[in-house]
């Protein structure tokens, strides 16, 4: 579709004080492109904990944003370690993260559910070992 | 209560005073230190007190457009902070109230 804008942000691994930056300019974006409030809302913190998650667990890797007059289309793939059991990680409260993301204000357990909580769909592609994939949409109306 | 008003008013230390929030409005206090938790709860026109004092504060803060954001019990904050604050128009305050006190202060102030 021609109206349809697609980015791509390389999420690294190296600092913390990084993450956020990716979802920050996605909201600006769509902010100049007068989206609606709630919709920047639901974008900004589901990819905002995707963002975190891919630094905490998978040391970084790759967010491709496409936006259309209907959705935003979030595709969001890192090659760590996969997730074994999706349904404990998906309950609020449970968490992985080690003690000195913790000590940043992470690691409430809340990162899964609040991406499934702010995308209207979300889908998890994962394989231990390999990596994991997730799909989020945000409907424009 | 606008920022600026709050500002003025309550002796907090001003870390940051962003022009674009200074008529902003604080219609309510918000006390979290879990990022995750504070960032689907707040609301637009929060003031957020928190002891999390680092640059992913700043991150949720400008992802939430929240009022303003305090720093309870005189945590430290860092150049780069202070920079990120000043860059991103958040403003920030700091002060040696725990957060319960600090949030009150701001809750009485605001009619709550």
């Amino acid at each position: 579709m021609s109206d349809s804008i697609k980015l791509n942000y390389k999420i690294t691994d190296e600092d913390f004080t990084r993450a956020g930056e990716a979802s920050g300019d996605v909201k600006k974006r769509l902010r100049q492109m007068g989206c609606s409030p709630e919709v920047i809302r639901k974008v900004a913190i589901a990819m905002y904990e995707g963002e975190i998650n891919m630094v905490i667990h998978a040391d970084g890797g790759e967010i491709d944003v496409e936006i259309s007059p209907e959705e935003i289309l979030m595709v969001l793939k890192d090659k760590g370690p996969g997730i074994p059991d999706i349904e404990k990680a998906m309950q609020a409260g449970y968490s992985t993260a080690p003690d000195n993301v913790r000590a940043l204000g992470f690691g409430a357990g809340m990162g899964l559910p609040n991406m499934k909580k702010y995308s209207d769909e979300m889908h998890i592609d994962t394989v231990v070992g390999v990596g994991t994939t997730v799909t989020m949409k945000v409907y424009q109306q | 209560m606008t920022v600026k008003e709050m500002a003025d008013s309550l002796g907090f230390k001003i870390l940051n005073e962003a022009e674009s929030t200074n008529a902003k409005k604080i219609g309510s206090v918000y006390c979290c230190d879990l990022l995750s938790i504070a960032m689907s709860k707040m609301s637009e026109e929060a003031a957020w007190v928190t002891v999390m004092s680092n640059m992913n504060t700043l991150a949720v803060a400008s992802l939430t457009d929240v009022s303003c954001v305090i720093l309870a019990e005189g945590v430290a904050v860092d150049e780069g902070m202070l920079a990120k604050a000043k860059e991103q128009e958040i403003a920030l305050f700091s002060t040696e109230l725990p957060v319960f006190e600090a949030a009150m202060m701001v809750g009485k102030a605001i009619g709550k």
